[in-house]
C-alpha cells in the first residue's frame, strides 16, 4: 500500500474540504498517516454534503414516527404505506451549487440524482416536482439562469419519461448570487419489491453498472460543502453532465431486477461516487467491501485510483448480487445495452479495501470513514440590530399605488402569476396518471386500479424565515398542508430540503437551529412524520448568504380522484366563504417586496392547532363535494387568492369584508396581508348550512363573504378590477418578464 | 376476438405503457415488440409510441429506424397493415421514409407540453375513417421537435393527395399561428402515406383516453382502426 504522505499543507487540505483538526483526528483514529487516496476518501465522506456533520444533531429532533411509515431517513428515500401492499417512496434533494455554475446540466443532474434515489428502492418514479429560487427577473443574467434551469429540469424529466407535475418558483433579489434548485421525486413500489441499499453475504460480488467512470464531478461533494466565490465559474469541471437516455435504460433494468432474489442490495452512485456508495452499503450491512479498480470501466485513459474512487460520473448504480447469480443479473443489463462489471466483493472485515494493479492502495475501517467525522457545533447567535426588527412597521413609506394598482401589480408579480411558462416546458402528463395538472395548489397523481390518488406539493416561506426562521419553517409546513386540503387530501408524510448559507456565520447557524426546531414543532403538531431530507449549506456568494430557505415536500392521499374540485369558482350565484384564521400582516409579504421595502415587521401569526382543524374542515368539505372550489390565501393575501379563483373559473365575484380598514393602512393590510391559515371556498347556496356546520363542529372560523358572479372582482368599498384585467396580469407575469433578452 | 396491437419498445421509449392502457380501453390486446427482434408477434396493427428512442441522439428517430424491428414494421406497412406513429414514433416513421417530411425543433425553441385542438382533415385510412371531416379533437402534445416540414413541392403533393391528416386549430376549428404550438408548416399535426394505412402524429391520443385525463378523443382513432381490422 502506498505510504502515508507527509502532513499535507493547509491548501491541500482545503482542496479536500478537510481542516487540520480533522486531519489529525483521522490520523489519531487510524493510528497511522493516511495516504493521498485515503485522505481524499475521508475528505469526501466527511464533507458536510455526505456526513451532515453540522446539521445531524439538529435533525434528530425531526420525528419519523407514524403508523404509515415503512422506511424513515437513512436510506435512499423515505417510504410510506398506501394500503393494499402499495408503498410510496419519495425524497427531495438540492442541486444548488452546480446549477449556479452550469444551470442546464446542474439542474438536469439534480433531477437525475433524485430519480436514482427513488428507483434504487425498487420504486418506479411517477412524479417529479421542483422548488426553484432566482434573483429578480428584471436582471438579464437571472432570466438566463431561470430559463436554463427550467430547460435542464425539463430536459431530464421529459427525456426519461417521468412527469414533472408540480413545483414552486420564487424570484427575490436575495437569490441573485445563489439560485436554489430542489427536486423531489415520488415513486411507487409493491411491498415485496422494495429494495434496500445494503451489502450482505461475505463473498457476494459487487457490480458497478451503467455509465463508464470518468473524471467528471471529482470533488463534487466537497465543492457543495464550501461557499461559491467569484472564481466559481472555474469549477465547472466539478459539475457533471447528465445522460437521461442512459438513466432511462438503467432505471428500466433496475426495476426489472427489483423483484429478483438474485439482488441483495442496490445503491445509486451519487455524491462522492464509489467511495460513498460502497462505504454506506457495507456499513448498513455490517460487512466490508473490497474493490478492484482495474475492473472499473473508464471513460478516459490514465485515471488514478483517486480519480476513480471520487468520480461523480452520473447514471451509475452499485449492486450486491447473490454469489453464482451474476450472469442472470448481467443478462438484464445486457438486454438494455448497459455495461455491468463485477468490481469487487463483500468481505467480513468492516473495511473498504481498494486494490489497483494487484496491490492494495487504500484500506479504511468503515466506522472511521462513515462515522468518524468530527461533529461540528459552530457558534450561533441571533442577529443584532434593526436589520430584523420584528416590531418595525412592515411598510416604511406610504404605498404610492391605489389598491387597484397594487392588486394588479401583485397579480402580475412573477411570484403570484400564472406559471404555465414553466410547466409547459415540462412533460407533466406522461404516464397517463396526472389528474390535477401543475398550476394548482397541489398536483394529483392517481393510483392505477384504485379509487384514490396522491396529492403532491412543495412549499417554502423564505421571507418570513428571514424575519423569524422558526416561524418561517412552520409556515412552510402549514402552507403545504393547506395546499393538500384544497384538493381534499390527507397529508401522509414530509420530506425536506434545508437550504442555508455558511453555518460558520453565527447568524446562519442560528437560522438553521431555529428552522429545524420550527420544522420539528410543526410536523409534530400536524402529525406529519419526516421520512427523508437533504441539507444544502454554504449557499453564499462573496460572503452574502441566501435567506434561510427550508423547503418541504408533502405527499398526501385523496380518497377519490373522480371527485376533485375544479381549479376556480364553479358557477355564478355560489356563495364564497372565508374559512380559517383571522388577521393579516404585511411583514415579509409580497407587497413589501414589490415596493422594494426591507424585510421588516412581524411575520404572519400562526396557530398550528387552528391550522390542523381548518385543514380538516376544508378536507371534509371538499371530499363531501360541498365545496366546489377551495384555494388558500398565501402570497398576495386574500385579494390575490380571490382574483385567482375568479380567473381560474372565468367568473367574477363580489366580496364584502366585515372588518373595516384602519385609517392609517387604507386597506392594504386587509387585502394583501398574508395572515396564515385562511381558505376561500365556494359552495352552492344550499351547501352553506353544511359548511357552517362542519366549521363550527371543528371550531374553525367561517364567514360567508360574498358571491360568485359578474365580470369583475370586487371587494366592496375598497377595490374592484375587471376580470379580464386580472387574467391578463396573471398571464403576463412570468411570460412578460421572460420576453426580455437573456444575458 | 380481440385484436392485437403491437407496441414498439426502443431503448428510451416512454409511452409504451400509456399506449397499452389506451389499447385496452379501446378493446384491443397490447403486445410489446422489442426493438432488437424482427417479428410483430401476430400484431394486426403496429404502434410506434412516444419517447426518446436511443436518446434521440444524432437526430430524432435517426438511430431507431435501423432497428431490426423496423424491417418488420416496414414489411407490415408496405403490405397495407395499419401503422400509427405517435410523437417520437412519427419522427421515426419520417426517418424510415414510411412517411414524407421531417420534424424540426419547435419554432419557440422550447419543449411544449400543452393541450391542443386538432381538426380532422382526411377521413380515410384505418385511424380516421370513422371520423367526419372537420371534426375537432382535443389532445395534448409533448415534444421539443414537432415542427412539421416538407419542401414546397412535397407539401403541394401532400395536400393534393389528401395526406394531411390533422391540423392544429382553435377550439372551433379556426386555423391560426396562435393555435400552432410548434411552427409546423400549414399547421400540420399529422400526415399519412398515400395509401392511408400509415399515420404519424405529434399529439398524444393515448393521453386522451379517459374523461379524467381531460379528453376521450384519442379513443376514436383506435376504435376506428380496430373496427376496420375486425371487418377485414
Amino acid at each position: 500500500m502506498t505510504a502515508g504522505m507527509a502532513t499535507p499543507s493547509p491548501a491541500q487540505l482545503r482542496e479536500l474540504a478537510l481542516t487540520e483538526e480533522e486531519y489529525h483526528h483521522a490520523v489519531r483514529q487510524l493510528g497511522r498517516v493516511p495516504n493521498q487516496l485515503e485522505l481524499g476518501m475521508l475528505g469526501a465522506l466527511w464533507s458536510e454534503h455526505c456526513s451532515y456533520k453540522t446539521s445531524r444533531r439538529l435533525l434528530s429532533q425531526l420525528s419519523s414516527k407514524g403508523p404509515q411509515v415503512v422506511v424513515g431517513p437513512g436510506e435512499n428515500a423515505g417510504v410510506v404505506d398506501l394500503g393494499e401492499g402499495l408503498l410510496c417512496c419519495f425524497k427531495i434533494e438540492s442541486h444548488n451549487h452546480p446549477s449556479a455554475i452550469e444551470p442546464v446540466q446542474g439542474a438536469a443532474t439534480g433531477v437525475g440524482g433524485i430519480l436514482r434515489d427513488v428507483f434504487a428502492m425498487g420504486a418506479r418514479p411517477v412524479a417529479l416536482l421542483d422548488a426553484l429560487r432566482f434573483g429578480d427577473l428584471t436582471d438579464a443574467a437571472q432570466r438566463h439562469r431561470f430559463a436554463k434551469v427550467v430547460e435542464g429540469v425539463g430536459h431530464y424529466g421529459n427525456c426519461i419519461g417521468v412527469p414533472t407535475v408540480g413545483g414552486e418558483t420564487y424570484f427575490d433579489a436575495a437569490y441573485q448570487g445563489n439560485c436554489l434548485v430542489n427536486a423531489m421525486c415520488v415513486g411507487l413500489v409493491t411491498a415485496p419489491r422494495l429494495l434496500h441499499a445494503v451489502a450482505r453475504g461475505v463473498g457476494n460480488p459487487v457490480l458497478l453498472v451503467g455509465a463508464d467512470t470518468g473524471r467528471d464531478g471529482i470533488h463534487g461533494a466537497t465543492f457543495a460543502s464550501v461557499q461559491l466565490d467569484e472564481g466559481a465559474e472555474e469549477r465547472r469541471p466539478a459539475v457533471q453532465v447528465g445522460n437521461p437516455f442512459l438513466e432511462k435504460c438503467l432505471m428500466e433494468a433496475c426495476l426489472e431486477l427489483a423483484g429478483s432474489s438474485a439482488l441483495v442490495g442496490l445503491q445509486d452512485c451519487g455524491a462522492a461516487g464509489l467511495t460513498s456508495s460502497c462505504a454506506e452499503m457495507a456499513r448498513r450491512g455490517g460487512v466490508g467491501i473490497r474493490l478492484d479498480l482495474d475492473q472499473v470501466a473508464r471513460r478516459e485513459l490514465g485515471m488514478t485510483p483517486y480519480e476513480v474512487m471520487l468520480s461523480e460520473s452520473q447514471e451509475r448504480m452499485v449492486l450486491v448480487v447473490e454469489r453464482g447469480r451474476v450472469e442472470e443479473v448481467r443478462a438484464v443489463f445486457d438486454r438494455w445495452e448497459l455495461r455491468s462489471d463485477v468490481v469487487g466483493e463483500v468481505i467480513s472485515p468492516e473495511e473498504l479495501q481498494i486494490c489497483s494493479g494487484g496491490e492494495m492502495v487504500a484500506r479504511l475501517p468503515l466506522q472511521i470513514l462513515v462515522e468518524g467525522f468530527l461533529p461540528r457545533r459552530p457558534r450561533s447567535a441571533r442577529p443584532e440590530g434593526v436589520a430584523r426588527d420584528l416590531s418595525a412597521p412592515p411598510l416604511a413609506a406610504e404605498v404610492p399605488w391605489t389598491l387597484e394598482e397594487a392588486w394588479l401589480r401583485l397579480l402580475a408579480s412573477p411570484n403570484c402569476a400564472d406559471t404555465s411558462w414553466i410547466y409547459r416546458q415540462y412533460d407533466h402528463q406522461v404516464g397517463d396518471d396526472t389528474v390535477v395538472l401543475p398550476g394548482r395548489d397541489a398536483a394529483v397523481v392517481r393510483l392505477r386500479g384504485r379509487p384514490d390518488g396522491l396529492a403532491l406539493t412543495v412549499d417554502g416561506a423564505h421571507r418570513s424565515s428571514l424575519l423569524d426562521p422558526r416561524r418561517g419553517a412552520q409556515l412552510a409546513v402549514a402552507e403545504a398542508v393547506r395546499n393538500l386540503a384544497c384538493l381534499g387530501a390527507r397529508p401522509l408524510a414530509l420530506t425536506n430540503c434545508l437550504n442555508f448559507g455558511d453555518p460558520d456565520r453565527e447568524e446562519v447557524m442560528w437560522q438553521l437551529e431555529e428552522a429545524v426546531a420550527g420544522l420539528a414543532d410543526a410536523c409534530r403538531q400536524l402529525a406529519l412524520p419526516v421520512v427523508s431530507g437533504n441539507v444544502s449549506l454554504y449557499n453564499d456568494l462573496s460572503g452574502a448568504s441566501i435567506p434561510p430557505t427550508p423547503v418541504v415536500g408533502v405527499v398526501g392521499q385523496v380518497d377519490d380522484v373522480q371527485r376533485l374540485p375544479g381549479p376556480g369558482f364553479a358557477a355564478p350565484g355560489d356563495h364564497i366563504y372565508l374559512v380559517g384564521g383571522e388577521g393579516a400582516g404585511l411583514g415579509g409579504s409580497e407587497l413589501q417586496r414589490l415596493l422594494g421595502e426591507a424585510v421588516l415587521g412581524p411575520p404572519p401569526e400562526l396557530d398550528l392547532e387552528l391550522e390542523r382543524r381548518a385543514s380538516e374542515a376544508v378536507r371534509q368539505l371538499v371530499s363531501e363535494r360541498v365545496a366546489r372550489s377551495a384555494h388558500d390565501c398565501s402570497l398576495g393575501g386574500l385579494a390575490v387568492a380571490l382574483a385567482e379563483c375568479c380567473v381560474e373559473g372565468s367568473l367574477g365575484a363580489v366580496v364584502r369584508l366585515a372588518e373595516a380598514p384602519t385609517p392609517s393602512d387604507g386597506g392594504f393590510d386587509l387585502l394583501f396581508g398574508e395572515g396564515s391559515g385562511r381558505y376561500l371556498l365556494s359552495v352552492e347556496p344550499s351547501g352553506g348550512v353544511r359548511t357552517e356546520e362542519v366549521c363550527s363542529h371543528l371550531g374553525v372560523p367561517c364567514v360567508r363573504v360574498g358571491e360568485v358572479g359578474g365580470d369583475s372582482v370586487e371587494i366592496v368599498g375598497l377595490a374592484q378590477i375587471p376580470l379580464a384585467a386580472a387574467a391578463e396580469a396573471r398571464l403576463k407575469g412570468i411570460a412578460g418578464a421572460m420576453a426580455g433578452p437573456v444575458l | 376476438m380481440t385484436w392485437r396491437c403491437g407496441i414498439a419498445v426502443f431503448p428510451g421509449t416512454w409511452s409504451e405503457r400509456d399506449c397499452a392502457h389506451w389499447v385496452e380501453l379501446a378493446g384491443g390486446e397490447p403486445v410489446m415488440l422489442w426493438h432488437a427482434e424482427r417479428e410483430l408477434k401476430g400484431a394486426d396493427l403496429v404502434i410506434l409510441p412516444g419517447g426518446f428512442a436511443h436518446g434521440d441522439y444524432l437526430r430524432t428517430g435517426a438511430i431507431a429506424r435501423f432497428a431490426p424491428l423496423m424491417a418488420a414494421v416496414r414489411e407490415h406497412a408496405l403490405a397495407g397493415g395499419p401503422v400509427l406513429g405517435i410523437c417520437n414514433g412519427f419522427q421515426i416513421l419520417c426517418e424510415a421514409q414510411l412517411l414524407p417530411g421531417a420534424l424540426l425543433r419547435n419554432s419557440c425553441l422550447q419543449f411544449r407540453c400543452q393541450t391542443t385542438h386538432l381538426r380532422v382533415e382526411a377521413t380515410r385510412g384505418p385511424f380516421l375513417s370513422g371520423l367526419e371531416s372537420g371534426r375537432i379533437l382535443t389532445m395534448p402534445i409533448s415534444h421539443g421537435e414537432g415542427r412539421y416540414y416538407a419542401p414546397p413541392e412535397q407539401l403541394l403533393e401532400l395536400e393534393a393527395h389528401g395526406q394531411v391528416a390533422l391540423r392544429y386549430c382553435g377550439p372551433s376549428g379556426e386555423l391560426g399561428d396562435e393555435y400552432n404550438p410548434n411552427g409546423s408548416l400549414q399547421h400540420i399535426a399529422g400526415v399519412m402515406n398515400r395509401e392511408g394505412n400509415v399515420l404519424g402524429m405529434m399529439p398524444h391520443p393515448e393521453r386522451a383516453c379517459e374523461p379524467l385525463l381531460g379528453s376521450e378523443d384519442g379513443l376514436h382513432l383506435l376504435r376506428a382502426a380496430l373496427a376496420l381490422v375486425g371487418a377485414s
